[in-house]
């Protein structure tokens, strides 16, 4: 059967991770190599790796992270932040991404998901969609959720789904940081609408929402970042949980 | 020992470099006859469009050379589906070394699979130190269905090949470069072979 997938997310700054990081076994806690490989030895099914640096060497920096992770990493990795065009993701793609993640780019330019789909495939194709729900409707963000589109969450969903995306990596900007769980309301339909798998994000706070998430909002996958980086929640533990809760994972 | 990656410009050749590397090995990437032909195993990676994959390996004589090879040739996700009979994906022949046709998951399920999925009934040396049921990553949209020529199970939609075998030919439906450590003693018994 296949499984529910647990992913951390590393945010990158100048390949380096950022966010304080709780570990106290890690040699250089702002090292995402050996970051990554810690997570990929305690059970994390997947890592993203979110770059948030804004030089003019970005895309150097990030290529050249993205071949240590390769090199060390046994497990998928996705690579997001800032990618624009089909020349950034050929180089992600072959210095050992598995997937490449778009946000605001497929926004401004959507025939990008059409190229990306057609020239690697759709299962290396995510697309992140960040939204809130303001009076209702759920509204589609740009920069971090800065700034308000005029996509309404589900219409742009299923758009890029058509246009070839593989998965969809959706954030709900008022769940994001509260600890609260997951949008589930919004996932269960995104996943009841759409055809593709849904990975959940922001709101986890403890192991239940991730459970809830799994059942309620019918997510593929989900993705956290500060319950892990302080171990707030150990991987282990919260598949363990999971498992008794009666949702298939990877022990 | 000398191991090749078949290079015809299929995707992502890095992580199964890297992954043969942290096995103690170097895999050389060519599309050179004379390099695979004298190579003790080979690997034939895929990952993308099968119709597509199967132009550029007409283009480069690949496709008449990779049935003939007497040596042990791992084929990995959509280079265990090229060395099929047929695809439905971009309704393409393939290599005719598994006697299977490649069909697409039905909509009853979400495509692509995508992530970790068990393999059971185990079937060679490939599963050496293998337990049944253990969890392997898997990425994509068409698969093979169950022949006399699976050597593993998986379950999605339906039961399917997730490895085949014939003679020195092998393929594994699933990646096992990215497979934690089920994939790289997976990997390893390759070498081994």
């Amino acid at each position: 059967m296949l499984t529910k997938r647990i992913i951390p997310c590393l945010d990158i700054k100048n390949g380096r991770t950022v966010k304080g990081i709780n570990f106290v076994d890690l040699r250089d806690a702002g090292d995402p190599v050996e970051l990554a490989e810690i997570y990929a030895r305690t059970g994390a099914d997947e890592l993203v790796f979110l770059d948030i640096s804004a030089t003019e060497e970005r895309r150097k920096t990030l290529a050249d992270l993205v071949l240590r992770v390769a090199e060390k990493v046994n497990i998928p990795f996705t690579v997001g932040g800032g990618i624009s065009s089909v020349e950034d993701v050929d180089i992600l793609l072959q210095n050992g991404a598995d997937k490449v993640s778009i946000n605001s780019s497929a926004v401004k330019n959507p025939q990008l998901i059409n190229d990306l789909a057609a020239k690697f495939g759709s299962q290396c194709v995510v697309v992140a969609i960040d939204a809130k729900n303001i009076d209702g409707n759920w509204v589609v963000h740009l920069v971090g959720g800065k700034v308000p589109t005029e996509l309404n969450l589900f219409d742009w969903a299923k758009e890029v789904e058509e246009r070839g995306a593989g998965e969809i990596l959706f954030t709900s900007m008022d769940n994001d940081g509260t600890k609260d769980g997951f949008a589930n309301e919004a996932l269960a339909r995104l996943s009841t609408e759409l055809n593709i798998p849904i990975i959940a994000s922001g709101g986890a706070g403890t192991m239940q929402h991730f459970t809830d998430t799994f059942k309620e909002g019918k997510a593929d996958a989900a993705l956290a970042a500060s319950v892990f980086h302080f171990k707030e929640i150990e991987i282990k533990d919260l598949k363990e949980e999971l498992k008794t809760n009666g949702i298939p994972v990877r022990l | 020992m000398k191991i090749v990656i078949i290079n015809y410009g299929a995707g992502n050749i890095q992580s199964i470099k890297f992954a043969i590397k942290r096995l103690g090995f170097e895999a050389v990437l060519t599309d050179n006859v004379t390099e695979i032909l004298a190579a003790d195993k080979v690997i034939f990676p895929g990952v993308g469009e099968a119709s597509s994959a199967m132009s550029k390996l007409r283009a480069s004589g690949l496709d008449a050379l990779i049935p003939t090879l007497k040596q042990p040739v791992l084929g990995i996700c959509l280079g265990m589906q090229l060395m099929c009979n047929a695809s439905e994906e971009g309704n393409t022949t393939g290599l005719g070394i598994f006697n299977v046709d490649v069909v697409k998951f039905s909509n009853k399920v979400k495509v692509p699979q995508i992530g970790w999925n068990e393999i059971s009934n185990l079937k060679t040396d490939l599963f050496n130190g293998i337990k049944e049921n253990s969890h392997i990553y898997m990425v994509h949209s068409f698969y093979a269905p169950i022949s006399n020529e699976t050597i593993a199970t998986s379950n999605y939609d339906v039961d399917y090949s997730a490895a085949l075998q014939k003679n020195n030919f092998y393929g594994t439906q699933f990646h096992p470069e990215k497979s934690s450590e089920v994939g790289e003693q997976i990997l390893r018994n390759f070498l081994k072979l």
